[in-house]
Order: structure tokens, then C-alpha cells, then sequence
């Protein structure tokens, strides 16, 4: 079955937390170029709060919903919110026994369009968008093409690697980067560095399970 | 960096603790959530509640305008960014009397976020909330482009309007009426002569270089509309008057308040002799200063600058801001 299961499942969501623990100086590193510099201790404070309330036993489905709901209700800021939905509406979406291809995409589209809603930002903008964005396409494009889950979310992951690449050449429009304007161009953007790890955990832990 | 802290991570936690202690006849800390501040007064009478919350960082704002005929619950973020959803919540929960609840905030993206989903919260509990969010920094935007505009120095009268309405007994929507016309009527510009440093980031995140200034910034250092040389006060004072009274437009014969804030590095009396040109200048344009208010009333760590706000009058707001109100930031004695 091309399928990956929802219950007993939460050691997806553990791993991205650990990963965005792992990362934090780095992230706190990047912001700092551009912005307060508190990326990653914001980051890691709420990821690590939500480890503790979640089990290895839950549904993955849960997981996500428990860490959108930290991050919405605990950490604050912008980052706060904006992960919080994301998280949220990934586990509305993934709410079923077994998760395919079909129904994971709907959830990278639902998690996409409303935090482009919530933030206001545009493909471009230099923020996290400019992540998800390409990496929610690249696992449709790769759907559409016939693939496999397992590729579909391998399409993912190098599509999240190049649109957060990509931010290194744009200037920031939105946050606080856009203060620098064109000074904001070379530098990566945090915000499209800690979804891109987000997102390439999530899919090398689900394609472990294949 | 030369600061009297211990814990830079936790400033924010032990300003509150010192905070309470300071000032317990006038506020608490929730027994539910330590990141907010309630007014002892905010039940005293049956009221619209009126709540805020921001970032800290900006001392008095945003908990020294918590108290009598004032702002009743303050959500508390970290420094220079917004509390959480949770907080405004709870703010929110804690001062429903069943009248309502007004959220009068400054417009920044986080607390956008975080407002609309505290508002989610409250209608799962038939609180009824409603919202003013404060644009006056006519820097920030164009006049098309005004909702974009960031709240500043002006929220204060919002504030000091919205509550004191709410003490007058009026409904939610004659507050929030009361408290968008304030903010309507309000104007502000900032200038940067000194950047600000995060505690916990150890050094400044912009510069401003010695003998310029930058004029239209905002209050955690938003790029302003020019870098310019360091003028007097007196030229200072004439740029920021023009480009506050030709956005609303004030006119000849209008009566007005004045709000002079230092940032957090300017003296008071640098704020004086500052006022003392903006003065000159409104009373040459034939406007007339019916109130003002100058020193630090709202601050950006110890950023180096001032903000110049006026608020035209008509008879409801003279009304508002005459109103007797009691906090931190503002006491006064009823008229």
C-alpha cells in the first residue's frame, strides 16, 4: 500500500521537532543578518514545548495539532501564528486512518493558502511562502506525473531546498527584513530556512516508512 | 552593552515582577497567566472592557496605561513582539462583564494574527469582541495605502478616548465608535537620532550614524522615509509639524492635543525645547493646542528620537480625553 498510517505515528512530528532544536543557533544565525537575530531561540522554545505534550503513541494527525496549538497559544510574535495554522490545518487534512498522496496534498495546499492568508505575503515576498510554495507544487507536479508517495515527497523535499535557496536573491517585501530593502538580497530568509527543515524532516521521516 | 539586568532572556518576566510590585494599587498579574496585567479598577462598574497588548520594550506602554477610566487587561509579549493569542484571550476573558470587549491595538502583523485568533477563542465563548486598530504613523504608508500604516504614540489616546467612554457607561459599539474617531483624528512621525539593542541580542539590529538622523522611523527601528543631517530643534520640529497636519488635514481653528514621546534616550528636556517649536509652528498654521503631553509616554528601549502626535478635537473627544483616568503612564484629575 502506498499509504502512510496515521495512528501510532507522532515520531514524524517528534523528528521535526528535534531537528528545529538541532537547528536553533543556526536559525537564530540567519535571522540575525536581517532581522531581531531570535529566530531559533523562539523557534525551539515552542517546538520544545510541545515535545513534552506529545507521545510517540499518538496519531500523527494529533501530533500536528497539538504542535500547531502550542506554537499558536504559547509562543506569540508572528512566527507564533503563522506555524500554528500551518500545523493546524496540515492535521485537519491528514485526519484518516491511512494518509495517500492525494490526501497529503490537500493538506500542503489547505496549510499553504491559509498561511498565505494569515501572513499576506506573495510568492517572492522573501518569506516562508517562497518554501512552501515550490515545495507544495513540486509534490503535485510529481502526483500528476504518475509517481510514487515515496517520490512525491522526495519532490518535496529538493523542492522546499530550491525555493529557500531561491530567497538568497530576493529583497525582502514583508517582516522586519524589510527594513534592509535591497540590503535584505544575499541573505537567506529564517523564516523560509526553518519551514524548509520542517518540511524536508517531515519528508524524510515519512519516506523511512515505506 | 551596558544594561542593569540579570537573565536576558527574561527580562520580560522580572520588569513584570518589579512592575506589579511598584504599582499593586493600581494593577495585578492574572493568577492564570503571568503575561497579563489587569486594572484593580476594571470591575468597580458595570462596563464595556477595554483591552490592548503588544510587545514590550515600549515602557509605559503598554501596561502603564492599565488602569482607572484606562485600558483594563494588557496581553504582555517579548520584547518588541506580540503576545500570544492565548494572552489577548485570556485579557479578554478576564474583563467581559457582558457588555463586551473592545481590543484597541496598534497595527502590526503579529498582533493582527494573534487578535483575530483570540477573537476565534472568545466566540466559542458568546464574548462579544469588537476591534480599533490604531494606524497613525503617517510614515509608515501613503495616505492611499492607510490601513497599512502602523500604530504608534497615537494608541495612547485611543486609549485614554476608549476608556474613558467605557466609563461613561457607553455601549461596545459607541466605545469602538468613540475610539476609531480618535485614531481617525490622530497623526503621528517619529525621528531616529540613536538605534535600540535587545537585551537578549546584545547589540543594536540598525545603526544610525553620528551627525544624521532618520526621519519617519518606527517604533523598533522600521526604515524611515529619509536619512537625513542632524537638525535643530527647531528644524526638526517644522518638518515633523508639516508632515503630521497637511496628512489629516488640520486646518486653522482647530483645536488640538499634542503628544511629545522621547523614544527612550532623548531628555526630557530635549522633548521641552522640541515641543516649544511644535507649538510655533501649530499656532502659525492658526491651530490651537487645547492639551499636551510631553516625556516619555512611549518608548522604544533606549532608542534616541522623538514622536510628535496630534489629535484633532471635536466636543465628544474633548469630552474623553478631560476624563479623570488613573495609570502609570497617565493620571489626571477630572476637569
Amino acid at each position: 500500500m502506498d499509504t502512510i498510517a496515521n495512528a501510532q505515528n507522532a515520531k514524524i512530528v517528534l523528528d521535526i521537532i528535534e531537528q528545529i532544536h538541532a537547528n536553533a543557533a543556526y536559525l537564530s544565525e540567519i535571522d540575525g543578518a536581517t532581522g531581531d537575530g531570535d529566530h531559533g531561540v523562539n523557534m525551539n522554545k515552542g517546538f520544545l514545548m510541545a515535545k513534552e505534550r506529545i507521545e510517540e503513541s499518538m496519531m500523527f494527525s494529533d501530533a500536528l495539532k497539538i504542535l500547531g496549538r502550542t506554537l499558536v497559544m504559547d509562543i506569540g510574535g508572528s512566527m507564533g501564528p503563522i506555524y500554528g495554522t500551518m500545523f493546524s490545518k496540515l492535521s485537519k487534512a491528514l485526519k484518516v486512518d491511512e494518509i495517500d498522496a492525494n490526501t497529503f496534498l490537500a493538506g500542503l495546499e489547505n496549510a499553504t493558502q491559509a498561511l498565505m492568508e494569515l501572513a499576506g505575503a506573495q510568492l517572492g515576498d522573501k518569506t516562508l511562502v517562497d518554501t512552501i510554495h515550490p515545495a507544495k507544487e513540486a509534490f503535485k507536479s510529481a502526483l500528476e506525473a504518475g509517481k510514487s508517495f515515496k517520490d512525491c515527497l522526495q519532490a518535496m523535499s529538493d523542492g522546499a531546498e530550491t525555493g529557500k535557496e531561491n530567497t538568497r536573491n530576493m529583497v525582502a517585501k514583508i517582516g522586519r527584513a524589510a527594513r534592509l530593502g535591497e540590503r535584505s538580497k544575499g541573505f537567506l530568509d529564517a523564516g523560509a530556512t526553518s519551514c524548509c527543515i520542517i518540511l524536508k524532516t517531515m519528508a524524510a521521516s515519512m519516506m523511512a516508512q515505506f | 552593552m551596558q544594561r542593569i539586568i540579570n537573565d536576558p532572556a527574561l527580562v520580560v518576566e522580572d520588569m513584570l515582577k518589579g512592575f506589579e510590585k511598584c504599582h499593586k494599587d493600581i494593577v495585578h498579574v492574572s493568577s492564570e497567566n503571568p503575561r497579563v496585567v489587569i486594572s484593580n479598577f476594571a470591575k468597580d462598574q458595570k462596563k464595556v472592557g477595554i483591552v490592548t497588548g503588544g510587545g514590550s520594550g515600549h515602557k509605559p506602554a503598554f501596561i502603564g496605561y492599565c488602569g482607572k477610566n484606562m485600558v483594563d487587561a494588557v496581553a504582555v509579549g517579548e520584547i518588541f513582539s506580540s503576545p500570544t493569542a492565548k494572552s489577548f484571550y485570556d485579557c479578554i476573558r478576564e474583563v467581559d462583564q457582558g457588555m463586551g470587549v473592545a481590543v484597541l491595538y496598534g497595527n502590526y502583523a503579529g498582533d493582527n494574527m494573534n487578535v483575530k485568533m483570540a477573537m476565534e477563542l472568545a466566540e466559542d465563548d458568546d464574548i462579544e469582541v469588537k476591534t480599533v486598530v490604531a494606524n497613525d504613523d503617517v510614515a509608515s504608508a501613503s495616505k492611499d495605502e492607510i490601513k497599512k500604516r502602523r500604530g504608534v504614540a497615537g494608541e495612547i489616546l485611543m486609549w485614554k478616548v476608549g476608556g474613558a467612554k467605557a466609563a461613561m457607561g457607553a455601549s461596545l459599539d459607541e466605545v469602538i465608535a468613540a475610539a476609531q474617531k480618535a485614531i481617525d483624528n490622530t497623526r503621528s512621525v517619529g525621528v531616529g537620532l540613536g538605534p535600540c539593542t535587545i537585551p537578549a541580542n546584545g547589540k543594536p539590529n540598525f545603526q544610525i550614524e553620528d551627525g544624521t538622523m532618520e526621519f519617519g522611523i518606527g517604533h523598533h527601528g522600521e526604515p524611515g522615509v529619509k536619512v537625513e543631517k542632524l537638525g535643530t530643534a527647531e528644524e526638526i520640529a517644522k518638518e515633523m509639524t508639516n508632515m503630521v497636519i497637511s496628512d489629516v488635514p488640520f486646518v486653522s481653528g482647530d483645536e488640538v492635543v499634542v503628544l511629545v514621546s522621547g523614544l527612550g534616550a532623548t531628555p526630557v528636556m530635549e522633548q521641552y525645547i522640541f515641543f516649544d517649536e511644535v507649538e510655533k509652528n501649530l499656532s502659525a498654521a492658526g491651530i490651537s493646542i487645547y492639551k499636551s503631553y510631553v516625556g516619555n509616554y512611549f518608548t522604544s528601549l533606549e532608542m534616541n528620537g522623538v514622536t510628535l502626535t496630534v489629535m484633532k478635537l471635536d466636543d465628544e473627544l474633548k469630552e474623553c480625553i478631560d476624563t479623570e483616568c488613573v495609570s502609570m503612564g497617565l493620571t489626571q484629575f477630572g476637569k
